[in-house]
């Protein structure tokens, strides 16, 4: 009765589907502003170029909202066919085996071909298990970048540094120069865990996290992190680093109106900042620790994957299949990364891209997957850590800490450390 | 000076109707007075009452009832988010965010925020509402200015403060400026807090101003000027004569804004803190949220609902049972 109800209502929704009745399937996502818009002309461009299958994006706010109304659909049996999931969330969905299809084996079952050698390098692991196997099909992915404020360089007569002493040598002349020399949009991401990926060090033992939940702990004290941030906490007393606290918005703020130097956001900013910024920009790669022996690798990546949610019909299912065959289309792949600024998850869409002469006209449009492209360490791949988004919330607590002189870098790292790990001991028993 | 904390009017003859469910027969040796049976209506089939009931019970059980028990059977597992594995913990979650020294913190900050929004919400609330009782020439258009307010949902009030207090273009942080002062909203603790208590309370202020008002308006003439005739000086007449007789408004008040700044601060916090809690002051009723819909910790956050559930119900005991007693309806 309430599936008769629900196809009936989707018939009257889609225009499309009163002449073909295709196989309705529901796709539910945290974008909003104009990325919400691109993914609505794809789900478009999918339901005119085929007629058996019509897919319907919903928007449920934010990421975590996404994850967590994908949660609670779930519970009762009223859940998407498609969800998207960002990175943080990986843990939580790809651990709850029964709750989705992995997107490799959807393919396979339902006679389109896979290649895992077609996605790019930096994008293969994050959303896929520890024998490579792609959980999540990778959608929306981003690297954190740094971009540059051409007049500010060109005033201090300096050049965009690669590591961090480069950084250090600059800095000061930048500010000389009345610029405050860099601030960074969400530090959790990009100066915590693409610290671990950028310079190839040990995120999580058992594998990052790869391996198994069980014992799984945070290395939040590593060296190498600490030596960092007590470079960062001097920096931010002298003057070279700003922090406008946790909010994304807050610390893209004064880039955008040309007081900043140096921002480090995703490549996913660059389509908005084009639009925001009152002085010409460009990008480079996120400077990486020239202390740390093996460094210069490819980040992990940001953003999201989506998964085809299980307790599905069969005909659903090869919607979703296709649907995923389709968003991976090079032309798909070509214009979603055109009209977001996120990097294309294929090599194919990549060289397309080139091709089409679109890193000539927006040479930043480039930086972030080049990035992920670069060499990849052996910690470079990802983490799969349980309850994450939570230890996201305390590392963010003790950042603010340490730029508010409430605490020192050694105990935030600690009480990090020790925070996490008793949120990952609670995940492992999640699945008990 | 005429004592006015005993009104003419025996309190046995109209006790508080919630006070007579929370008051233990046995402690009065006594037989109560009962009703005047001319108040009970009669039904003649026995069902009719249950039928009217029917709609509020149900509504009752199910968005009350229902998830309570949910909340305390989910408190006592740790779950996965998707509902597959649960495993008994026994009091475990308890124990976890009573001994986390943050779960500490943030309890103490709700506490404290408690007192301070209720404090100053009810008295600046006491305090428009004498002025504005006093006031003849344009009243209407002082006490719609100050009621106006109210109409204000709590988000957008959030939203007012999150730009009043923007570290680029807040008003108030140039102001503190000009004194010197580098505030910091979002990243300096106390900062964040002061700025959150003073939104909270500006929201809260007309509320508690209307109810005021018309306590005061409801304070018969002839008692006010039994009271001028019997004390001179304003602020004694006011605590003596005035204030017992709005007692049962200020006790009701107290009890909504308790409630207000233990929940309903909730989306003034959350616009506050644009969904990064960091190192932002929060209160318990936030980390549930936090925890459960963001952290996907159902049985962490189960838990502490459960807490918050037991506090409340601890705070409504005190305050019927020895706050309400000095409260006279007269």
């Amino acid at each position: 009765m309430k599936k008769t109800l629900t196809a009936t209502l989707a018939l009257a929704l889609s225009s499309t589907a009163a002449l073909a009745n295709p196989v309705q399937i529901s796709w539910w996502h945290g974008m909003g502003g104009a990325n919400e818009q691109v993914i609505n002309q794809v789900a478009e461009k999918f339901n005119a170029a085929q007629s058996a299958c019509a897919i319907t994006p919903v928007s449920k706010g934010t990421y975590e909202e996404a994850l967590a109304s994908g949660i609670a659909a779930f519970r009762s049996g009223e859940q998407p066919n498609i969800l998207q999931v960002f990175d943080a969330g990986a843990a939580t969905i790809i651990n709850a085996k029964g709750a989705t299809i992995s997107a490799e084996d959807l393919l396979i079952q339902n006679g389109h071909t896979f290649d895992r050698a077609a996605f790019i390098d930096g994008i293969r692991h994050f959303y896929a298990d520890a024998e490579g196997k792609f959980i999540g099909m990778p959608f929306n992915s981003s690297a954190p970048i740094m971009y540059l404020n051409t007049e500010a360089f060109e005033k201090a007569g300096v050049e965009a540094p690669k590591t961090w002493a480069e950084f250090e040598a600059v800095a000061p002349k930048l500010k000389e120069a009345g610029y405050i020399p860099m601030t960074g949009s969400q530090l959790t991401w990009q100066l915590f865990e693409n610290f671990y990926s950028r310079n190839n060090v040990q995120m999580a033992s058992n594998n990052n996290g790869y391996d198994g939940f069980d014992g799984t702990e945070l290395r939040a004290t590593a060296p190498e992190m600490i030596a960092f941030w007590t470079r960062l906490a001097a920096w931010h007393k002298e003057g070279l680093f700003g922090f406008y606290g946790a909010g994304w918005a807050d610390n893209q703020k004064p880039f955008e109106e040309g007081k900043v130097a140096m921002w480090i956001g995703s490549s996913g900013s660059f389509g908005g900042l084009s639009k925001t910024a009152t002085m010409p920009f460009s990008a480079t790669f996120m400077p990486y620790d020239e202390t740390v022996a093996d460094g210069n690798k490819s980040t992990f990546i940001g953003g999201a994957a989506l998964f085809a949610m299980a307790g599905k019909p069969d005909d659903q299912n090869k919607c979703s299949a296709d649907f995923f065959s389709f968003l991976t289309s090079t032309e798909i792949q070509a214009f979603y990364h055109q009209a977001t600024g996120y990097v294309p998850i294929t090599k194919a869409a990549y060289e397309k891209s080139k091709a089409d002469g679109w890193y000539e006209q927006n040479p930043v449009a480039e930086v972030g997957i080049q990035q992920l492209m670069a060499p990849q360490g052996e910690w470079s791949k990802g983490y799969r850590l349980g309850f994450y988004p939570q230890i996201r919330v305390i590392e963010e607590r003790e950042f603010n800490k340490i730029f508010s002189g409430e605490t020192s870098v050694e105990d935030a790292f600690k009480a990090i450390e020790t925070e996490g790990n008793e949120l990952l001991a609670r995940f492992a028993k999640t699945s008990g | 000076m005429s004592d006015l904390t005993h009104p003419v009017t025996s309190p046995a003859a109209r006790p508080g109707r919630i006070r007579r469910w929370f008051t233990r027969p046995a402690t009065a040796p006594s037989p109560a007075p009962s009703p005047a049976p001319a108040k009970r209506v009669q039904f003649d089939a026995p069902l009719l009452p249950w039928i009217f009931l029917a709609p509020q019970l149900v509504v009752i059980f199910v968005f009350f009832y229902w998830p309570s028990v949910q909340a305390v059977t989910s408190s006592f597992y740790i779950e996965d988010p998707f509902g597959f594995g649960a495993t008994f913990v026994g009091i475990d979650n308890y124990r976890d965010a009573l001994g986390s020294r943050e779960y500490q913190r943030i309890a103490g900050f709700t506490a404290l925020f408690t007192v301070l929004v209720t404090a100053f919400s009810l008295g600046l609330g006491l305090l428009f509402a004498v002025k504005a009782d006093k006031v003849i020439r344009g009243r209407s258009a002082y006490r719609t200015a100050l009621i106006a307010v109210y109409a204000i949902a709590p988000p957008v009030a959030g939203l007012m403060g999150m730009m009043l207090f923007d570290q680029h273009i807040g008003p108030f942080v140039t102001l503190a400026g000009w004194f010197g002062y580098e505030m910091k909203v979002g990243i300096n603790y106390w900062d964040t807090a002061s700025a959150m208590i003073l939104i909270s309370v500006w929201k809260q202020v007309p509320y508690n101003f209307i109810f005021f008002l018309s306590g005061l308006q409801g304070i018969p003439a002839s008692v006010r000027e039994a009271a001028v005739i019997d004390c001179r000086g304003g602020f004694t007449r006011f605590r003596t004569a005035i204030l017992p007789l709005l007692a049962p408004t200020a006790f009701f008040l107290l009890i909504i804004n308790i409630t207000y700044a233990l929940f309903d601060t909730f989306a003034v916090i959350d616009v506050m803190v644009k969904d990064k809690p960091a190192n932002n002051p929060l209160t318990l009723v936030y980390k549930v949220y936090n925890d459960g819909f963001r952290g996907n910790d159902i049985g962490g956050s189960a838990a502490q609902s459960v807490i918050l559930m037991v506090i409340v119900l601890v705070l409504t005991l005190i305050q019927f049972r020895w706050l309400e007693r000095r409260v006279h309806y007269g």
